[in-house]
C-alpha cells in the first residue's frame, strides 16, 4: 500500500504541473488532497495494514500531505504572480497621449511684473503708495517744477478732460506730491504703481495707456550715491546679478541731478541689436535727486531733507523680460498671448 | 541737434580723443548721442546696414580742376568737362549738369572750378534711383562720346538729395587731394533734453567737450572793419512789450550781391541738416548753427520803400485785431493776441522768432541787408510755435531760451560773415535796444552742500576746476564758493535751487560712472503696509485658483459702448450719471473715462471667440464716476465674464469632455470659491432684476447686509449687441472696494471632531417658489449643534411630483464633538428638522 500510496504522490506532483490556472488548481486540490481526495482517502485506509506497518505508513503519509500541501500553496503563488504578470502586461497604455486638461487661471503679465516689483522694493523698505487716476494740472505738472507753458512740458503730450485744469496722469509722479503731503515730516520708502496716459497714436511701440511705477525715498540723509547703489540693486535683483548697470546724465523737471539708467541690452549682450538702437544700452529707468521745489511743495523742508525718485515701466520691462516686440499685445488681451505667462 | 565733428574741431581740439570716448562722454554727461553718421568716411565695424553708406574711394574720389568746358558734338543737353587731377592726362566727362554750361564754349577757363571727380570704377550712389542703389563707374559711350568718369552732385556721395548741378567746390580745394581727405566727416546727432538749450549751437557743443576733456575754447572771429556810414538815421527800433522782448539789435550792411554761399558754408548746413538758400540767408542760418542764435535778414530797401521812402522804424508788439501775415512758407497766418510780432509802421514783417514775412525776405536783387538779432521770451515763443504749428530751427532754439548776450555775439558775426561771402559795405555802428538787461546770476555754494547731496565729498579746488571749464566764475569764501554764471547760461537758478542746479553740473562733468553705490543710510520709514493692495492681491489670487486669467483692458472708453450693456428700450440700472470726458480724444472709440468694467471685458470676450470657444476672464480696475469735487471717484471694480464649454475638447471624450455650455451655476460655484477664500462673512445671494442681465438669472451677493455687486447670466439681447455668439455669457460686477472692506482681519480655525459621522438623506417637496437657500437655513436652524453638514445633492421636477413643485434632496450629517453619536440621537435630530420644514415651508418629507 506504501507503494500505492508513493505512486499516487508522484501522479499528484504530475498532475500539479499541469494545472496552470486557478480552477485546475482548485480541481486538483479537490482531486487530491480534499476531504474526499485521492491522497486523504488513501491516507484513511491505514487501518487496513498490519499494526507493525501503520507507523511507518502513517509518517510517510503524513511526509507526503505536507509536501503536497506545500506544492499546492507554491504552484498557486506561481500561478497568482503569472496572472498578475500577464495582467500588468496587457495593462500597458500609451503614456505620449496628452493628459486631461487642467483649466488653469493666470495673472496678467503686467500685474506679475508688477508683483515682482513691488517684491523687491519691498525688501529694501519701500511700500507701495496707490493715487488717482485723473489728476489735476497743477499736481501733474506745477507741483513737480512744470509751470504751465514750460518747454519741458513737451516731454509729456497730455490727455485733457473737458472740465478745466484736470487731465488724466501722464506719470506716477503726482503721487510724490500726495504721498509727501500725507507724511510729511515723516522719512519716506514708497513706490507708486499706476495706470498713465499719454495722447500718442497706439503703435508697436505706444501705448495711450501704460502702467508706471515711481519711487520716492525722502529722509534726512539721502543721496546720490544711495540712489544709485539701490537702483543697481534693483535692476540686477530684476534681470540678473551679471547685468551691467550704467548711469548717465539726463533731464527730468522734478528731479535735480537727473539720471537715465541703463541695463546692458539683454539681447544682444551688449554688441548692439536693432532692440538697443545699436548702442548695446537699454533704457531702463529715469532717475535723480528730488527737486528742491517739488520737495517745498511736498511739504519737506529742502534745506533739511533730500530724497530720490525714480520711475520705470512694467511693460517695457516685460517686453524685456520675455522678448516681446509689440506693446499692443498688453491690452489686445489675446488669449494666446495671456496663457504664455 | 547735429554736429559735424570737422565744425566742432574749429573750435576745441579733440584729433587725439577717439571717436567712441567722445560719444561715450558727451552721453554720459546728458548730450545723448542718438545717431552717429559717417560722411564719406568708412563706418568702423563695416557698415551696419542700417542706412545706405558710402565710404569715398580714396583712390577713385578726388578733387578735381575743371579747366574747360566743352559743348557735346551731338546733344545740346549735355558738356564735356575736362578735368585735371595731377594725373598724365585729363579725364573728359560728360555731364548735364545745369550749372556748367554758362561756362560751355568759352575756351580754357582763366579760374578752374573744383569740383569733384569720380574715377572708372569708382562707387558712387546712382543719383537717377535716388533710393540707396549703389553704381560702380564704367566706360562707355554716351550720345558717341566714350566716358568713363564723373563730376558727381551730392547725392550722387551721399551728401544731400540735390541732383540739379554738380558740386562746385571752394578755389581753394587742392587738385587731386582724396575727397574722403578734404571733407569726408562725422555728424553726431545729439537728443538734447529741454534743459540743454544752450547745446543747440556747435559752440555750445564745443564748449561743453572742452569742459569734458579739459581743453580750451576758441570762439570763432566776428572782427570787422565797419566802412559805412553809421547805422544811426537809416533805422530805429520800437520795443512796445520789453518783457516778451528783452533786447532787439539791427546791422546794416549795404552793397551786397546775393549769389550761391561758398560751398564748404553749403556743405556745412547741409549736413547740420538745412538747405542752402544764397549767401546772406546761408550766413543767417551759419551763424545760428553756430553760435545758437537765430537771425534774421530783412531787404533793407523794401522796408524803406513801406516806410513811405524813409528811414524804416523796426516795432516790435502784439498783433492788432484783425491783423494777419503771410510767413516765408506762403501761409497766410491769423495771429493770436499773445503772438509777439516783428513789424514796422506798414504792418507786420514777421513771426519773431519764429518765421520771416514773404514780403521782406532777401530775394535775388536785394543790395541793402538789415540783420535783426533778438532775444524773445522763451514762453511766448513756445505758445506761438504750437498755436501756428510751426516748427523752424529759430523757434527750436527761441522756444527753449537763448541768453541776451548772444544776440550782440551772433549780428556782429553774422555781418562779419554776409561781408564775406557777400561783399558790401558795413554801416559803422549796430542798433541796440536793451530795455530788460538780463541780470548777472550769482549763487552762493557751501562746499559741504554737494557731499550732502551726492554722497561723495568735493574739495573746493575740485569744485572750482569743474565749474570753470563751463566758464562759471568761482571765488572761494571758507567754506562757499561763490560762482557767478556765464552769460550763456539760462538754466541756473539763484539761491538754493541755483546750488541744485551747480551741484547737478558738478556730478555730470565728473562723470556719473565714477560714483559708486551706497546703502541707504538713512532712518527706515514707519512701515505701515497697504492694506488694500494687499488685499485686491487676494482677490486676484483667488479668481486664480479658481480658474480665470486676467486681463486688463483700456479704461477709455465710448458712452455708446457701455449703452449696449442695457438692451434697447429697457430702463438702465447703471448709474446714471456724467462721465469723465477726453477734451482731446486721439481715436474715437476712446473719448470717456469707463463707468463699468464689462463694456470692455466683453469686448475681449468676443475678439478671442475666434480662437477660444471657452474664457474665464476676470479683470481688477478702477471706474471713474464724477462728484462735486473737481476730481471723479475712482472706485476699484472687479468684473468677471465667463463663456462656453464647460471642459475642453480632449482626445478623452465624455464623460471628461463636458461641452455642455457653464451656466449660472458655473458662475455662482466661482463666486462662492472666492467668498470661502477670502472668508466674508454672513454672505447671502438675492434674486436681482438687473437691467443688463436675464431677469430669472442674475443674482445680487449680499456680504454682512452690504450689496457688493451683481452677477448672473447676460441679457441675451446684451450678447447679440457683443457679438458673443449663442452660448450663455456669464458675468459679474462687483464692488471691490467694499467687498475687501469685509474681510476679516483674521478668522478662527473651526474644530475638527474625532468621533465617525452619521449620514442621513431627506427628501422633501416643496413650491417652486421657495429658495434652496431656504430651505438650507430651516435645516441649518433646526439642526442645532450636531449638523455638521448640509449637501444638496438632488433637484428633481416632473412625475410624480405634482406641477409647480420641486423635490429637493440633501445629505445631512450629523457628529459631535464629544461622542460618537448613536443612530438613535441622530434620528431624532433628523426628524426634528423634517418637522421643521413641514411647519415652516410647507414641504412635503419624502423619505
Amino acid at each position: 500500500m506504501l507503494d500505492q500510496l508513493e505512486a499516487l504522490y508522484r501522479e499528484a506532483l504530475e498532475a500539479l504541473e499541469g494545472a496552470s490556472d486557478d480552477e485546475a488548481l482548485r480541481g486538483w486540490e479537490r482531486e487530491y488532497i480534499g476531504r474526499k481526495g485521492k491522497v486523504t482517502l488513501m491516507v484513511r485506509r491505514v487501518g487496513e495494514l498490519p499494526p507493525e506497518e501503520r507507523p511507518a505508513f502513517g509518517r510517510r503519509a503524513n511526509e507526503i500531505k505536507r509536501e503536497l500541501q506545500a506544492a499546492f500553496e507554491q504552484r498557486a503563488r506561481q500561478i497568482e504572480q503569472e496572472k498578475l504578470a500577464r495582467e500588468l502586461e496587457s495593462g500597458a497604455i500609451d503614456v505620449t497621449l496628452p493628459g486631461r486638461p487642467v483649466q488653469v487661471g493666470r495673472l496678467h503679465p503686467s500685474t506679475q511684473t508688477l508683483r515682482r516689483i513691488y517684491d523687491i522694493w519691498a525688501e529694501m523698505g519701500f511700500q507701495v503708495y496707490l493715487s488717482r487716476d485723473v489728476e489735476d494740472d497743477e499736481t501733474n505738472f506745477t507741483l513737480l517744477n512744470i509751470p504751465p507753458h514750460h518747454p519741458a512740458r513737451d516731454m509729456w503730450d497730455t490727455f485733457y478732460t473737458t472740465r478745466p485744469g484736470v487731465l488724466l496722469r501722464t506719470h506716477t509722479s503726482p503721487g510724490q506730491i500726495r504721498a509727501m503731503r500725507e507724511f510729511a515730516p515723516e522719512p519716506i520708502r514708497v513706490i507708486l504703481p499706476g495706470m498713465c496716459y499719454r495722447y500718442e497714436q497706439i503703435s508697436a511701440r505706444s501705448e495711450i495707456q501704460f502702467y508706471q511705477v515711481e519711487g520716492l525715498a525722502v529722509g534726512h540723509n539721502i543721496r546720490l550715491t544711495d540712489l544709485i547703489g539701490t537702483m543697481s540693486d534693483f535692476v540686477r535683483r530684476l534681470f540678473g546679478p551679471e547685468r551691467k548697470v550704467r548711469f548717465r546724465a539726463s533731464y527730468f523737471p522734478f528731479t535735480e541731478p537727473s539720471l537715465e539708467v541703463d541695463l546692458d541690452c539683454i539681447l544682444c549682450g551688449g554688441k548692439g541689436c536693432s532692440v538697443c538702437k545699436h548702442t548695446g544700452w537699454l533704457e531702463i529707468a529715469g532717475c535723480g535727486m528730488v527737486h528742491p521745489v517739488v520737495l517745498r511743495n511736498g511739504g519737506y523742508d529742502p534745506e533739511e531733507f533730500t530724497g530720490f525718485a525714480f520711475g520705470m515701466g512694467p511693460e517695457r520691462i516685460t517686453m524685456l523680460l520675455y522678448g516681446i516686440d509689440d506693446i499692443r499685445y498688453f491690452w489686445g488681451n489675446d488669449i494666446r498671448f495671456l496663457e504664455q505667462f | 541737434m547735429k554736429v559735424p565733428l570737422r565744425w566742432l574741431k574749429e573750435y576745441v581740439d579733440i584729433d587725439d580723443i577717439p571717436l567712441e570716448e567722445l560719444v561715450r562722454r558727451l552721453t554720459f554727461a546728458g548730450l545723448e548721442v542718438a545717431k552717429v553718421r559717417y560722411v564719406g568716411v568708412p563706418e568702423p565695424g563695416g557698415a551696419s546696414g542700417r542706412e545706405p553708406h558710402l565710404a569715398w574711394d580714396r583712390e577713385k574720389l578726388l578733387v578735381g580742376a575743371i579747366t574747360e568746358v566743352r559743348p557735346h558734338p551731338n546733344a545740346d543737353r549735355l558738356v564735356i568737362a575736362v578735368v585735371e587731377y595731377g594725373g598724365p592726362e585729363p579725364e573728359y566727362c560728360v555731364t548735364g549738369a545745369p550749372n556748367l554750361f554758362e561756362y560751355q564754349g568759352k575756351g580754357p577757363l582763366p579760374q578752374p572750378l573744383k569740383a569733384v571727380l569720380a574715377l572708372e570704377g569708382a562707387v558712387v550712389f546712382d543719383g537717377h534711383k535716388n533710393d540707396g542703389s549703389l553704381m560702380k563707374l564704367r566706360g562707355r559711350k554716351i550720345r558717341g562720346i566714350y566716358n568713363r568718369s564723373m563730376v558727381c552732385s551730392e547725392r550722387e556721395l551721399g551728401i544731400s538729395d540735390e541732383h540739379e548741378g554738380i558740386i562746385i567746390l571752394d578755389p581753394d580745394a587742392p587738385t587731386g587731394m582724396p575727397l574722403q581727405d578734404y571733407m569726408g566727416d562725422i555728424v553726431l546727432d545729439l537728443d538734447l533734453t529741454p534743459n540743454m538749450a544752450r547745446c543747440w549751437s556747435i559752440v555750445g557743443v564745443a564748449r561743453e567737450v572742452a569742459a569734458l576733456f579739459g581743453r580750451e575754447l576758441r570762439m570763432p572771429p566776428d572782427d570787422f572793419s565797419p566802412t559805412g556810414p553809421p547805422i544811426e538815421g537809416q533805422a530805429a527800433i520800437r520795443i512796445e512789450k520789453p518783457d516778451l522782448n528783452p533786447r532787439f539789435m539791427l546791422g546794416l550792411l549795404r552793397g551786397v550781391k546775393i549769389g550761391p554761399s561758398p560751398y564748404w558754408m553749403q556743405y556745412r548746413l547741409r549736413l547740420a541738416g538745412m538747405r542752402p538758400i544764397n549767401n546772406i540767408v546761408d550766413s543767417t542760418n551759419y551763424v545760428m548753427l553756430e553760435l545758437g542764435e537765430p537771425l534774421h535778414a530783412f531787404d533793407y530797401d523794401t522796408l524803406y520803400r513801406r516806410a513811405g521812402g524813409k528811414p524804416p522804424t523796426i516795432i516790435t508788439r502784439l498783433p492788432k485785431p484783425g491783423e494777419k501775415l503771410t510767413t516765408l512758407d506762403g501761409e497766410e497766418r491769423e495771429l493770436d493776441p499773445f503772438t509777439i510780432l516783428v513789424c514796422d509802421t506798414a504792418g507786420p514783417l514777421s513771426l519773431a522768432g519764429i518765421m520771416g514775412g514773404l514780403e521782406s525776405e532777401v530775394e535775388d536783387t536785394t543790395t541793402n541787408v538789415l540783420l535783426e538779432a533778438a532775444s524773445w521770451d522763451f514762453i511766448s515763443i513756445r505758445r506761438t510755435m504750437k498755436a501756428q504749428k510751426i516748427d523752424s530751427e529759430a523757434a527750436a532754439r527761441f522756444s527753449r531760451g537763448v541768453h541776451p548776450a548772444i544776440a550782440e555775439r551772433g549780428l556782429r558775426r553774422c555781418l562779419m560773415l554776409m561781408q564775406q561771402t557777400a561783399g558790401g559795405e558795413i554801416a559803422s555802428g549796430v542798433l541796440d535796444e536793451y530795455p530788460r538787461p538780463a541780470p548777472t546770476v550769482e549763487v552762493d555754494l557751501p562746499v559741504g552742500s554737494v557731499g550732502r547731496l551726492l554722497g561723495v565729498d568735493f574739495t573746493a579746488e575740485q569744485i572750482v576746476e569743474l565749474l570753470s571749464g563751463l566758464e562759471f566764475r568761482c571765488e572761494v569764501k571758507g567754506d562757499v564758493i561763490h560762482v557767478t554764471v556765464p552769460d550763456h547760461r539760462m538754466d541756473i537758478g539763484s539761491g538754493l535751487i541755483g546750488q541744485f542746479d551747480l551741484i547737478e553740473e558738478i556730478a555730470r562733468l565728473y562723470g556719473y560712472d565714477r560714483f559708486e553705490g551706497t546703502q541707504i543710510a538713512d532712518e527706515l520709514p514707519p512701515q505701515r503696509g497697504n492694506i488694500v493692495l494687499e488685499r485686491t492681491e487676494m482677490v486676484r489670487d483667488a479668481l486664480v485658483r479658481a480658474g480665470l486669467q486676467e486681463i486688463i483692458t483700456y479704461r477709455l472708453t465710448t458712452p455708446e459702448r457701455e449703452a449696449l450693456l442695457t438692451p434697447p428700450g429697457a430702463r438702465s440700472d447703471w448709474p446714471d450719471v456724467e462721465y469723465v470726458r477726453l477734451a482731446n480724444p486721439i481715436s474715437r472709440d476712446k473719448v470717456v473715462m469707463r463707468h463699468t468694467l464689462l463694456a470692455g471685458m466683453l469686448d475681449v470676450a468676443a475678439s478671442n471667440l475666434r480662437y477660444r470657444e471657452h474664457v474665464a476672464f476676470f479683470e481688477v480696475g478702477k471706474v471713474f464716476i464724477p462728484c462735486d469735487a473737481p476730481l471723479p471717484d475712482e472706485p476699484l471694480r472687479l468684473g468677471i465674464v465667463m463663456r462656453g464649454p464647460r471642459r475642453p475638447e480632449s482626445w478623452l471624450g465624455r464623460p471628461d469632455d463636458d461641452a455642455s455650455p457653464m451656466d449660472f451655476y458655473d458662475l455662482k460655484g466661482v463666486i462662492e470659491s472666492l467668498v470661502e477664500q477670502l472668508h466674508l462673512p454672513e454672505v447671502t445671494y438675492r434674486p436681482s432684476e438687473h437691467s443688463s442681465f436675464h431677469p430669472g438669472r442674475a443674482a445680487e451677493l449680499n456680504v454682512s447686509g452690504r450689496n457688493v455687486g451683481v452677477f448672473g447670466e447676460l441679457h441675451p439681447l446684451v450678447c447679440k449687441a457683443f457679438d458673443l455668439g449663442d452660448m450663455p455669457v456669464l458675468a459679474g460686477e462687483f464692488d471691490l472696494e467694499t467687498l475687501i472692506g469685509l474681510i476679516p482681519a483674521t478668522y478662527k480655525m473651526k474644530p475638527i471632531s474625532r468621533y465617525e459621522a452619521i449620514r442621513q438623506d431627506i427628501a422633501l417637496i416643496v413650491d417652486e417658489a421657495v429658495p434652496a437657500a431656504e430651505v438650507e437655513a430651516v435645516i441649518w436652524e433646526a439642526g442645532g449643534q450636531l449638523l455638521r453638514g448640509v449637501r444638496l445633492f438632488d433637484v428633481y421636477r416632473g412625475d410624480p411630483i405634482p406641477p409647480g413643485k420641486k423635490n429637493l434632496a440633501y445629505t445631512l450629517m450629523y457628529q459631535s464633538y464629544e461622542r460618537t453619536l448613536t443612530t438613535k440621537k441622530a434620528s431624532k435630530v433628523h426628524a426634528k428638522i423634517a418637522k421643521a420644514l413641514e411647519r415652516r415651508l410647507g414641504a412635503k418629507i419624502r423619505a
